[in-house]
């Protein structure tokens, strides 16, 4: 079952269950870009160059606030900073694989498509055609997005509040983080990691999730030398 | 600037922050220390993604049970632990959150 046709299936197949917690933002993402007086087609262009629901978001504020165009390229390009530290964890991975696939999967990096095929590629060592599924579970989340974003644009109706239903994104990420804690470290570096998160969410522009994320890995690796 | 190149411009940047090691790491090995170093990346990084959401209410701490994303998140993540599965947490978890928000009211 390594062919390439069923990687990218089942690639698919695990990233279904995110599309729940990734529509919402995508429509929510939609309401405010046109909202912010972004016109309709550079609202959906946006979601398909830049790709990534937190810095849209934030971008999108500033336009509305009519920030200049050098601080929204700078706040984007902080905000997505972290994503460095997934394309670090992705590299050794991908390694032999042709320039277009090191592109493709690239452009498709996002903190959920991330989360599904990390976890596949250290359940699965040795097994052929893993690029195969990245792809599918990234393109799954990559329609979702633009479609999701192009239903946010033209119903142009924010989902009610009271329905929670951003809550779905929390839930996606509490269901990918508890089968990747397999040892004490990897606990270890969780706790701290959320800890920190949470101490530093008054930090501006997702700082406070870099920030969280070294002082994670760093616990994980003292706890691991510490358990050897 | 237009808009139209400040989102291309955005766009470029958030590609090439992506693909950086993707694309250093072209030939060799990445030593073994900083291997070791990037399996605590998907831990650290969703725990800090997800403990903000549960702990934080309006921009403060809150750890008491007025805080509904709290428990609803607490029942989540036994139901992520018992049964491995992404649905049954979502499902779970939102029907938790709807049933505290709902006996609430």
């Amino acid at each position: 079952m390594n062919s390439a046709r069923a990687q990218f299936l089942t690639g698919m197949k695990d990233a279904s269950p995110l599309l729940i917690g990734a529509a919402p933002f995508g429509i929510i993402y939609g309401v405010i870009a046109t909202g912010a007086g972004i016109p309709v087609l550079m609202a959906q262009a946006i979601s398909l160059i830049v790709f990534a629901g937190s810095a849209q978001f934030i971008a999108a504020q500033l336009i509305g606030a009519g920030a200049s165009g050098l601080v929204i390229v700078l706040t984007t390009f902080i905000v997505n900073l972290r994503h460095a530290l997934y394309s670090a964890s992705m590299a050794p991975h991908v390694k032999d694989l042709p320039s277009r696939w090191k592109w493709a999967l690239s452009y498709l990096l996002t903190d959920e498509a991330y989360a599904v095929a990390i976890t596949h590629y250290r359940d699965n060592v040795g097994e052929q055609n893993r690029h195969w599924y990245f792809l599918g579970a990234g393109l799954a989340l990559w329609t979702t997005w633009q479609a999701s974003t192009a239903a946010g644009i033209f119903l142009g109706t924010e989902i009610p509040r009271e329905w929670s239903l951003d809550f779905t994104l929390a839930l996606s990420f509490i269901a990918l983080l508890v089968p990747v804690l397999r040892t004490r470290a990897e606990l270890v570096a969780a706790l701290v990691g959320g800890a920190v998160a949470v101490a530093a969410f008054g930090m501006p522009y997702k700082l406070g999730l870099i920030l969280a994320a070294f002082c994670g890995i760093g616990a994980g690796m003292l706890a691991w030398r510490m358990g050897k | 600037m237009s808009l139209w190149l400040v989102m291309v411009v955005a766009g470029v940047l958030t590609f090439l922050i992506r693909l950086s090691f993707i694309s250093l790491l072209a030939h060799g090995e990445m030593p073994a220390l900083a291997q070791r170093a990037l399996s605590f990346v998907p831990p650290a990084v969703m725990s800090a993604i997800v403990f903000p959401e549960l702990l934080v209410r309006d921009s403060h701490l809150a750890m008491g049970p007025e805080n509904h994303r709290l428990i609803a998140g607490v029942i989540a993540i036994l139901i992520a632990w018992r049964f491995k599965k992404i649905m049954p947490t979502i499902v779970v978890g939102m029907a938790a959150l709807w049933l505290l928000q709902f006996a609430t009211e």
